[in-house]
This record gives C-alpha cells, sequence and structure tokens, in this order.
C-alpha cells in the first residue's frame, strides 16, 4: 500500500435546496484515502455515505471545495470528460447490483469494455477472465433472473472490474443478501484489494462487513470519527 | 468507442425490454394504428370516389347543360336547342352524315340498397340514339339492348351489384309506369354504371316530359372543339348553353364530394392523433421511468447521455410505425377494394370502390411517425437529463 492518496477531498461541502430549506450534509468535510486502501465507512441513515461515495465517483459534485482522485480534480472536469474519466477510473457496485436484465452475465460484464478501443475477442478474452475471477466462467450466457442475489453481485463485481480500474466504489454491496453469500462476496473484495491492489471504498451498515476493511470510518453529523473496528 | 456504437448498444438494451412494458407499449401500437385505419379508410374512399368520376368523362366529349344549371338535374334543354347543336361546328358526323348527339333526359327514382335496405336515389338515363357512338368503353355483357320507345331498360354493373331488384328480366316499377330489365351494361366502373339507362323518347313520354331534355352530349372533332362549341353557343341567344368537356364536368364534381370526404379525413385523423400521441407521451414517460436505474447505472459507468435520448426516442418511433403499419394492414384488410354508394353530384347515387394506393399509405405511415417523433422526444429528453445518482437509488 503506496502513501500518495487516491482519493483528495479537501473542505467539500453538500448543500440540498428544496423549495425554501436548505439541508447541509456536510461542511468543509476533509479526507484522504492511499492508493491501496480499502476503507469501510459507517454512519447512520441519512448521514451522507452514499452521497460521498457519489462525490468520490464523479457521479455528483460538492456545492463547494475540491474533490482529487486518481490524479484528476473531478468536481470540475466537464460532463464529457468526467464520463470518460470514470470509465477509465471507478469501478461501481451497487446495493441492488443494477445489471441489465435482458442481458446475459458476459454482456453485462462487457458493457465497460464497449467504451474501450478493444476489438470482439480481445473484449470476450477479458469477459471470461473478470467473470473467472468471481467463479462464475460457467455462467457466462445466463440471465440475471437465472440467477441467485450473490451470484449477480459476482456478475456486477466482475463488471465493475472488466476494464481494471484502480477504484472500487461499493454502496452496501451485501445489503441485500444472507450472511454466508455475504461473506463470499467481502472475501472477494479482500481478495481484489489484497491480490491486486484495488482501491476500495465500501459503504455498509453491517459491522461484520466493515470488519472485511482494512479501516473503518465513521460518518456523522457531517464528521468523520476513525474508529478501530477490532477494538469496538 | 464512438458514439455511434454507444447509441448502438444502449437503443438495443432500450429495444429489448419492450416486452417488460408489454401492456402499455402495446396500447399506443393500438392507438396509432386505429388512427391511421381511420385516415386511411377516409383518404381511400375520397380517392375511389375521385377515381370513379375522373375516370368518366372523356375530354373529347361536350357536355351541354342550361346556364348557370351546374349539374344535369337543375338544368333543362329544349328540342329546338337539340337541333341547332346538330348543326354546329366541330361535332363529329358518321359516315351517313349523322351528327354523334344525343339529347339526354335525367330522372331520379329510388331503388332499395341491398347492403342496408335502405332507399336511395339513382338515376334513370333517357339516351338519344346516339348516345352509345359517344360513350366509350360501352359493352352489352348480358341480354339486349332496349327497343326505341319501349318501357324498357339496361342497368350498369355496378348499380345491379350494389342494388336490389334490378336482375336481368325482372319489372321495375319506375315512376308510374312498370319498366322490363332487358340487358346488363358496363362501362370500365365509371359512373355510368351506377346508371339505369332507356329510349329517350321513352322517358319523355312516360315521365310526361315530351320535347324535353336536361342534357345534350355532343362527340366533338378534338378537345379543342369543345371551347370553340362554348364560343359558339355564347353568341347565339337562341342557344346560351354552358359547354363544357365531359372530363371537366366531372372533374368539377369529383373535387366536390370527393374533397368533402377527405377534408372530413384529415381533421377526424388529427383530433384522434392527439389522444394517441397523450397515450404515446404516457407510454414514453413510464418506460423512461421504469429504465431510469438502467439509464443512471450505463451513465455511471461512462456511457453518455445522447444513446438514452436516441435510444428512448427509436423506441417511440419503433412503436408507432408498428402501429401505423397494423392500421394500413387494417385499411387495406377492410377498406381496400369495399364497393359503397353515395351521393353524387346530382343527388343520385354513385357506386365506387375505395382505392388504397401505396401513396395514401405513405401518408398514413407519415402520420404514425409525427405521433411516434412528438410522442418520444420530451420522454427522450428526460432520458437524457436522468440523474446519475438515480443509480444509487432505492430499488
Ligand atoms: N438529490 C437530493 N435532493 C435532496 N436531498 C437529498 C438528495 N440526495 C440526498 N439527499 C439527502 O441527503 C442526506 C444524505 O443522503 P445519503 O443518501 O447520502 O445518505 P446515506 O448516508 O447514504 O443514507 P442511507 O444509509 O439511508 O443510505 C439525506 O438526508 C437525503 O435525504
Ligand atoms: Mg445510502
Amino acid at each position: 500500500m503506496s502513501n500518495a492518496p487516491l482519493i483528495r477531498i479537501f473542505k467539500a461541502s453538500k448543500r440540498f435546496t428544496k423549495g425554501k430549506e436548505t439541508i447541509t450534509i456536510f461542511e468543509n468535510l476533509n479526507l484522504s484515502i492511499p492508493q491501496g486502501d480499502f476503507v469501510a465507512i459507517m454512519g447512520p441513515s441519512g448521514s451522507g455515505k452514499t452521497t460521498l461515495l457519489n462525490l468520490c465517483g464523479g457521479i455528483d459534485r460538492p456545492t463547494s471545495g475540491e474533490v482529487h482522485v486518481a490524479g484528476a480534480r473531478i468536481d470540475s472536469l466537464p460532463e464529457g470528460a468526467l464520463s470518460k474519466w470514470r470509465a477509465a477510473n471507478v469501478g461501481f457496485i451497487f446495493q441492488f447490483y443494477n445489471l441489465m436484465p435482458m442481458l446475459t452475465a458476459a454482456k453485462n460484464v462487457e458493457l465497460p469494455l464497449l467504451l474501450t478501443k478493444l476489438g470482439g475477442a480481445e473484449r470476450r478474452k477479458r469477459v471470461e477472465t473478470a467473470l473467472k475471477l468471481v467463479n462464475l466462467a460457467d455462467r457466462l450466457n445466463h440471465l440475471p433472473r437465472e440467477m441467485s442475489g450473490g451470484q449477480m453481485q459476482r456478475v456486477a463485481i466482475a463488471r465493475a472490474m472488466v476494464s481494471d480500474p484502480t477504484l472500487l466504489l461499493c454502496d452496501e454491496p451485501t445489503g441485500d443478501l444472507d450472511r454466508t453469500t455475504a461473506d463470499e462476496i467481502l472475501k472477494t473484495l479482500q481478495l481484489l484489494n489484497r491480490e491486486l491492489g484495488k482501491t476500495i471504498v465500501m459503504v455498509t451498515h453491517d459491522p461484520e462487513a466493515a470488519k472485511y476493511a482494512r479501516r473503518t470510518l465513521h460518518l456523522d453529523k457531517g464528521v468523520f470519527t476513525e474508529r478501530d473496528v477490532a477494538a469496538a | 468507442m464512438s458514439l455511434a456504437s454507444q447509441i448502438v448498444t444502449v437503443t438495443a438494451i432500450n429495444l429489448r425490454s419492450i416486452p417488460q412494458r408489454m401492456w402499455v407499449s402495446l396500447s399506443t401500437v393500438v392507438a396509432v394504428a386505429l388512427v391511421v385505419a381511420v385516415l386511411l379508410s377516409f383518404l381511400a374512399m375520397a380517392n375511389g370516389f375521385q377515381q370513379t368520376l375522373r375516370g368518366s368523362g372523356a375530354p373529347d366529349v361536350a357536355i351541354l347543360l342550361r346556364g348557370g344549371a351546374g349539374a344535369e338535374i337543375n338544368s333543362g334543354v329544349s328540342r329546338d336547342q337539340l337541333r341547332l347543336i346538330e348543326e354546329a361546328p366541330g361535332v363529329v358526323r358518321t359516315a351517313e352524315g349523322k351528327p354523334l348527339v344525343s339529347g339526354e333526359l335525367y330522372v331520379i327514382v329510388d331503388a332499395v340498397k341491398k347492403a342496408s335496405g335502405t332507399q336511395a336515389n339513382i338515376a334513370l338515363r333517357g339516351l338519344g340514339p346516339e348516345g352509345f357512338a359517344i360513350r366509350d368503353g360501352f359493352r352489352l355483357v348480358e341480354g339486349r339492348m332496349y327497343e326505341p320507345g319501349a318501357a324498357e331498360i339496361i342497368v350498369g354493373r355496378s348499380l345491379l351489384d350494389e342494388f336490389a331488384g334490378f336482375e336481368l328480366g325482372k319489372q321495375v316499377r319506375l315512376g308510374t309506369a312498370t319498366w322490363t330489365v332487358v340487358g346488363v351494361f358496363e362501362m370500365g366502373g365509371t359512373v355510368f354504371e351506377s346508371e339505369l339507362w332507356a329510349d329517350v323518347g321513352a322517358v319523355q313520354s312516360l315521365f310526361r316530359r315530351t320535347n324535353f331534355f336536361q342534357s345534350i352530349r355532343a362527340r366533338m372533332e378534338n378537345p379543342e372543339a369543345v371551347s370553340a362549341l362554348n364560343d359558339y353557343s355564347q353568341a347565339d341567344t337562341r342557344l346560351k348553353l354552358a359547354v363544357k368537356s365531359e372530363q371537366a364536368y366531372f372533374a368539377d364534381q369529383a373535387g366536390g364530394a370527393g374533397g368533402f370526404i377527405q377534408n372530413l379525413g384529415w381533421p377526424l385523423a388529427v383530433i384522434m392523433s392527439i389522444g394517441a400521441l397523450a397515450g404515446a407521451l404516457n407510454t414514453m414517460y413510464s418506460s423512461v421511468a421504469a429504465r431510469t436505474t438502467e439509464i443512471a447505472t450505463l451513465r455511471a459507468i461512462g456511457f453518455g447521455g445522447i444513446p438514452a435520448f436516441v435510444g428512448t426516442l427509436t423506441e417511440s418511433l419503433l412503436l408507432s410505425v408498428v402501429g401505423g403499419t397494423v392500421g394500413a394492414l387494417l385499411a387495406y384488410a377492410f377498406f381496400d377494394g369495399l364497393t359503397a354508394s353515395t351521393f353524387g353530384g346530382s343527388f343520385t347515387q354513385v357506386v365506387f370502390s375505395f382505392q388504397l394506393t401505396p401513396e395514401l399509405v405513405v401518408q398514413g405511415v407519415v402520420l404514425a411517425l409525427v405521433v411516434g417523433l412528438i410522442g418520444g422526444l420530451f420522454p427522450a429528453i428526460r432520458a437524457a437529463r436522468v440523474p446519475l445518482v438515480a443509480a444509487f437509488g432505492e430499488k
């Protein structure tokens, strides 16, 4: 794990305006996550965990402040450049998998590769490698509805990994799964972090899940507190 | 990857998800199909009617009516005027020197429609001896010709098909007399096939209109001679008859009633289109709503907003084109070739058949495309603007 920060959030504030009301989610928030880290983010519902993840992934912008990720200041990138940046640097893993229901596992995993210049054969090879990585080499042609929740989430992990991004952002990746299946998914994430050096930021409500991370950050009322999960 | 291939990918995903929204999608298809079917049925009707009337007139046959009469039914011509026209310049003569001029009487009689059993007006035409020489395409297909002066009629094929009681050999009561059907004629599906024909002398005496005609038809040497005859007629105070070519006469009548049908078809179709448009908008907005997570996920992965726009618009256009095609097929199956009769220009029934042409089908499909385009445009804009954070939204 190198010490250069992959994510650096500097004095970021996020406010939502609904009519006359303004809700401040956080103000002047600072965060630094080094390359190769595996961070769990916990906190009460509504504390802004998803919002933070969106900022890190270039899906949302802060009201003020700076967001630097993987060498780019993404809060000020124009929309088109931001799309390209996301395709090259970030893989997303969602609580409800977000697979395209009418596409097979292989076609779902291939989606990010369609944004590259790779040819069909090369794409096919990478899709197979990614699915092998999550132990689904035998499910290439299965549709999401023919798979279990755990299998669908593994397809989603393969999709997030296939274009080899440095950063994986996971929002409640095990929120919809039972304990045993959740543990399998978390072990897979751990493997990606330890063996392949992926930087992972994972939002979770589950303290058991957080134990798989290298460290846990608690977000509450717009402030981070770091606690040693093992000691908690 | 180029924008084009992004568009292809996203559009394919979009279209393949249509079965998940089958019922709402089907409702749009049905609505558009109905609009197009209704429009095409009206256009086919107007077209068939106009084709029948236009096909009826020859350019070198002059039809003479009392000035200002407009149609045969309102006109009146005397025997003296008929004689003057027989002597007029430009009129074709037979080898024996007889001018090809026919004084004709046009009487409205009642008949019963086979299809509905209702009464309708049809025309009984009394023709002069040269009346047949003036009509191209006339063929007696059954029975024989009427005898001069006898209460005998021959019936047009279209009329025989549409109206009851005119079969060969039947006795028919027309006015106060009883007439016998002695023959059946065809004339290329023209208006004349919707008429009963008899000897003008018989019609004059049995309808008590001795020495009275309503129109004169004359075969002229060429189309130019028709307008020369008009000048000739206007210059003679004993005549003052309005002269038109038969072709121009029927074209005027076709424009009237055919235009009326057409003018009914488009407004009706446009009003129905507004309903179909509301349906299409509803369908497409619900499509975008159903695909919000999908679209946002693709955007998060790195796809652009334009493919989402194009995909949505394509879905809408596809549904409406399918609807338009179904509508055209319905119109073709139910209306093309369908025979109907309606009022012609002279308050009598003209039998014609609906004619659907490729040009009309194109008009129907264009209307469908317009509905699909407008119905898809605003939802497509919404699709392109789906917030990316929706990818992390609730299931
Ligand atoms: N687009 C938005 N408009 C207005 N308010 C928003 C919007 N997105 C989020 N919020 C508000 O911001 C706050 C933080 O939302 P966020 O989704 O980041 O919370 P969270 O920590 O992920 O919660 P949970 O654990 O329930 O997922 C919430 O109060 C939410 O209602
Ligand atoms: Mg959340």
